[in-house]
């Protein structure tokens, strides 16, 4: 085009003195940035292919790279921004819907960290998780409403099917398809590594990762593709994907230019074809077709298996989660507005749902309330960062959380957002051979095991100050948060006082 | 005895190995101020056709083939190491006609030059191992 609207946000900046043209850039760029120019024997780059996935940056052996964002600017506009600006330009282009990768960007508050933790203090001793015992564990499950003893005064074993993690955390859904056999490899030996799950995600599950089925968790979602009876039966529980935290109300569409090989195979679709998941599940408008699901799933795997409900924060979470805790399910997960994708329209992503940790305290108060909240555990997810996430997230209600973002953050992701294109450099959101060998699952996993490991320590230290021994202690302690900059509703909302009350 | 290996499987052909290899060798500090403007000399090599590409370098034989063949005895075996004596190499090439791995190469000052594992570096890692971004590259022991 003769008109180049658009300049590149990102500029790649080369430092000649350090360059020594060794051309690694230019080999490991898939976007084609770097060139070499014999006749100068320098380095030349293409600023509007980079999509600042910071690849060449991290190989560089010299550090002669960095990225800087643009400062050419249009007219400063605090309503019309630059990027706002961009996007017209290029939907003027393009005609076509503007798609986003991972989580929403924007500048939404994020309530965790506007949420304090609390310490022991003089009047009751807070522990040394170096020195004393510190519980983990989790269970999640159905908790059973009484004991029942049988004629001899013993317990009677009525627990329903349950899970056990050391740890309250699990990967989240991230089907093969959307992510590289690579990284699927990676998340599921360490998962089984720490004794925790990951979750095959709506793409079947890969028939050289069935001996990890006792730390996994298989989807069935929308489209149904890759369920069969062996798969359902291959993990330890079953999630019904209703919805996504990064696009509430939308199906997924993985291209036909992804859907080869192995991955067809795993999905039962054919080679090329796209893999359209409709937004609803066909046959489910309520929440009695939700118990009958359930039940399908639960009759067809001999009632051995948790089923878990997985949907994104709307609205009127509270009320669909006690609907769900009504279906039989035995767990409910539930995804913020946050939560990450390997492709959605940037509106939705953008622009629909509510933030996870207003969802969890609205569904765990409502569950309590009505006396159900032990029909099913708490699984939440959509951007839970860090191990005081996770302390925040369990102390507000939640049995679990879920992360995927942070999961492939530790495999080399670096949040470039542009899943979509398929051209991953770092291998994980790619199908391209030569791109998904450069995720080494044997250098991936171990990177993921580092990171629980840390988180792990991390929580027990916090715990330890808060002088809680066991993570069940914290769940739903809701006494132990303070809220700072918050407003009296989203307080209430939260169920925290505000620091200094 | 500890050699280095190269797993196919994850290379990536990005030649980093070559470069670390060659920055080893110049015994500088800093890799820019090293390797800037001049021709590497490495003694790793990535051999690549297609999607195919893996590292070479000297596989430290139990009977190398060089060091029989190597006529003023620059070239010997220290600890299962084969290792070269530039002072006593008089550029015949015998050694990298002899090698069957292709793995000899020689300097600008056309003395020869080979892997000798890094054993002349402070900790003793080979620079390619160490360099490796995926792990394809590894030093350890197998039968």
């Amino acid at each position: 085009m003769a008109v180049n609207y658009i300049y590149p946000e990102y500029e790649v900046v080369r430092n000649y003195d350090r360059c020594i043209v060794c051309r690694v850039c230019e080999r490991q760029c898939a976007n084609g940035v770097h060139e070499y120019l014999p006749d100068l024997n320098k380095m030349t780059c293409d600023d509007s292919k980079c999509v600042n996935c910071h690849r060449c940056v991290a190989l560089c052996p010299t550090r002669a790279l960095k990225i800087v964002k643009s400062d050419n600017t249009y007219k400063e506009n605090a309503n019309w921004s630059n990027k706002t600006i961009n996007e017209i330009y290029r939907q003027a282009e393009s005609g076509g819907v503007l798609l986003s990768s991972m989580g929403n960007p924007e500048n939404y508050p994020i309530y965790f960290d506007k949420i304090l933790l609390n310490a022991s203090q003089v009047t009751n001793p807070s522990i040394d998780p170096l020195r004393e015992p510190m519980e983990t564990k989790v269970f999640l499950g159905a908790k059973p409403k009484a004991i029942k003893r049988d004629a001899e005064g013993k317990l009677v074993d009525n627990l329903t099917p349950h899970l056990t993690l050391s740890m309250p955390v699990m990967f989240s859904a991230m089907s093969y398809g959307s992510i590289s056999y690579n990284a699927h490899e990676s998340l599921a030996r360490a998962a089984k590594e720490l004794g925790i799950f990951y979750n095959t995600g709506e793409g079947g599950l890969h028939e050289d990762f069935y001996k990890y089925g006792d730390h996994t968790i298989v989807q069935v979602a929308s489209g149904r593709f890759g369920v069969h009876p062996d798969y359902l039966s291959s993990g330890v529980a079953i999630e019904i994907k209703m919805g996504q935290g990064a696009k509430p109300g939308i199906g997924g569409h993985l291209p036909g230019t992804k859907i080869v090989g192995d991955i067809s195979k795993t999905r039962m679709i054919p080679e090329g074809t796209d893999a359209i998941s409709p937004a609803p599940h066909h046959d489910i408008y309520s929440i009695e077709d939700l118990r009958q699901l359930v039940y399908s799933l639960k009759e067809a795997t001999d009632y051995k298996k948790p089923v878990i409900v997985k949907i994104a924060a709307v609205h009127n979470v509270a009320a669909i989660a006690s609907g769900i805790a009504r279906s039989g399910a035995d767990i409910i997960a539930i995804d913020g507005f946050r939560g990450g994708t390997g492709a959605a329209p940037t509106r939705i992503r953008d622009n629909v749902g509510i933030p996870i940790e207003l969802a969890l305290a609205s569904v765990d108060k409502r569950l309590r309330d009505e006396g159900i909240r032990d029909n099913v555990s708490l699984v939440v997810g959509g951007s839970i960062r860090s191990s005081a996430d996770v302390v925040k997230a369990v102390a507000l209600g939640a049995d679990c959380v879920y992360i995927g973002t942070a999961a492939l953050i530790a495999l080399g992701c670096h949040l470039c957002r542009s899943c979509h294109s398929g051209k991953c450099n770092w291998g994980i959101a790619t199908q391209v051979p030569s791109l998904v060998k450069r995720l080494n699952p044997e250098i991936g996993y171990k990177r993921l095991v580092n990171l629980m490991n840390a988180w792990k320590h991390e929580i027990m230290e916090m715990m330890g100050g808060m002088g809680i021994n066991s993570i069940e202690a914290l769940k739903g302690n809701r006494l132990m948060l303070r809220g700072v900059g918050l407003n009296e509703k989203e307080l209430e909302i939260l169920g925290i006082k505000h620091a200094g009350e | 005895m500890k050699r280095v290996y190269v797993n196919e499987k994850w290379c990536l052909a990005c030649h980093l190995c070559e470069y670390y290899c060659t920055f080893a060798g110049t015994g500088e500090k800093d890799m820019a101020r090293a390797l800037k403007g001049i021709r590497t000399n490495p003694r790793i090599k990535i051999e690549e056709k297609d999607d195919i590409s893996f590292a070479v370098s000297c596989r430290h034989c139990k009977e190398p083939l060089c060091v029989k063949g190597c006529i003023t005895g620059a070239l010997t075996v220290s600890d299962g190491v084969v290792t070269i004596n530039s002072d006593k190499c008089i550029s015949c090439f015998t050694c990298i006609l002899c090698c069957p791995y292709g793995a000899i190469s020689y300097a600008d000052d056309k003395t020869v030059l080979k892997c000798e594992l890094c054993i002349r570096t402070a900790d003793r890692t080979p620079a390619c191992v160490k360099g490796c971004p995926n792990g394809a590259i590894v030093f350890e022991e197998r039968g």
